[in-house]
């Protein structure tokens, strides 16, 4: 295919441009879970609470899921320079991060059950659980999508001169990096000034 | 997806930062989110919120502008992304603002 037939009128790449506008209507998907999680945030119906956030385990996971940001950066870095083999290497890093991730998400969930935070508890589990359960959901997304490029990377589906498709799915896996940075701040380390105050 | 990259796509890829400058922002990362665990652990007062805020909203640019490339895209990447952040601001905003005309009421 011709270079420049994937561009808009404005010069731009239309599936990068697809994939920013999915990626700002999707800051009101969580914006909007994310508001009824405050408005709930206190109402436990007599349930566990804020108390309940494990914060250091929190803040080990929330770190994992950070630095696989620096690995997926790097893979998109090397896949630029047409170096496939540590493209694959740097995938595979930010896919088991992710996993790591998900898996600690399961973990604290496991818990929270266990002490009582069943999904229909209240409105603040309800609210707790559709937020960090969405997210995690994008994470588990996340990682289908970089191990569907590794794949396709070995298969010859990807090509080195293609780091436009390593760079699509680090820009997925980047705002679901950022949406953890803002609900980390706001759903667990807030409410543990605030409400327990 | 097409085999080649365009030459827009080309010119952007020539203009990435270093393996080196990411591996910079990871620190710098690394450590906000220390200074944001520290106040679990720490007494800040008054200033613990609003620390909080900053450290995320600096994080938060630190990701969109490095990783995310928004520093050395084109511009109309960043309006889409701000504006869907706006949007969801201005929910927020109005959730806050419930809550406390919530509070208010329930205090007179």
């Amino acid at each position: 295919m011709a270079a420049g037939a994937h561009e808009t009128s404005l010069g731009i790449d239309h599936r990068k441009l697809g994939m920013w506008t999915f990626l700002g209507s999707e800051f009101l998907f969580f914006g909007a879970f994310l508001a009824t999680f405050l408005l709930y945030v206190q109402t436990t119906a007599g349930g566990p609470g804020v108390e309940i956030f494990d914060i250091p385990f929190t803040s080990i996971s929330s770190f994992v899921l950070l630095m696989s940001s620096l690995t997926m950066v790097l893979a998109h870095n090397a896949h630029t320079q047409g170096d496939l083999r540590r493209m694959r290497m740097w995938i595979l890093a930010t896919a088991g991060q992710g996993a790591v991730f998900l898996g600690g998400q399961v973990f604290e969930f496991n818990v929270f059950v266990r002490e009582g935070l069943t999904f229909g508890t209240s409105p603040f589990a309800t609210s707790f659980y559709v937020l960090t359960g969405f997210h995690g959901a994008h994470v588990f997304i996340g990682i289908l999508l970089l191990l569907t490029l590794y794949t396709f990377s070995l298969t010859g589906k990807v090509k080195p001169n293609q780091p436009l498709k390593t760079e699509m799915i680090g820009l997925y896996w980047h705002f679901v990096d950022i949406v953890w940075v803002v609900l980390f701040t706001v759903v667990y380390l807030i409410p543990e000034l605030t409400v327990l105050d | 997806m097409s085999a080649t990259e365009t030459p827009q796509q080309e010119a952007e890829h020539g203009h990435h930062p270093t393996a080196r400058d990411y591996v910079n922002i990871a620190v710098i990362l690394g450590i906000l989110t220390a200074l944001e665990v520290s106040t679990y652990f720490f007494e800040f007062g008054p200033l613990g919120v609003p620390m909080l805020i900053v450290l995320m909203v600096i994080k938060f640019l630190l990701v969109v502008g490095w990783f995310m490339h928004l520093r050395f895209d084109t511009k109309v990447f960043s309006r889409l992304m701000y504006t869907g952040l706006a949007f969801a601001l201005v929910l927020y905003s109005i959730t806050l603002a419930a809550l406390y005309l919530d509070n208010f009421s329930a205090m007179t």
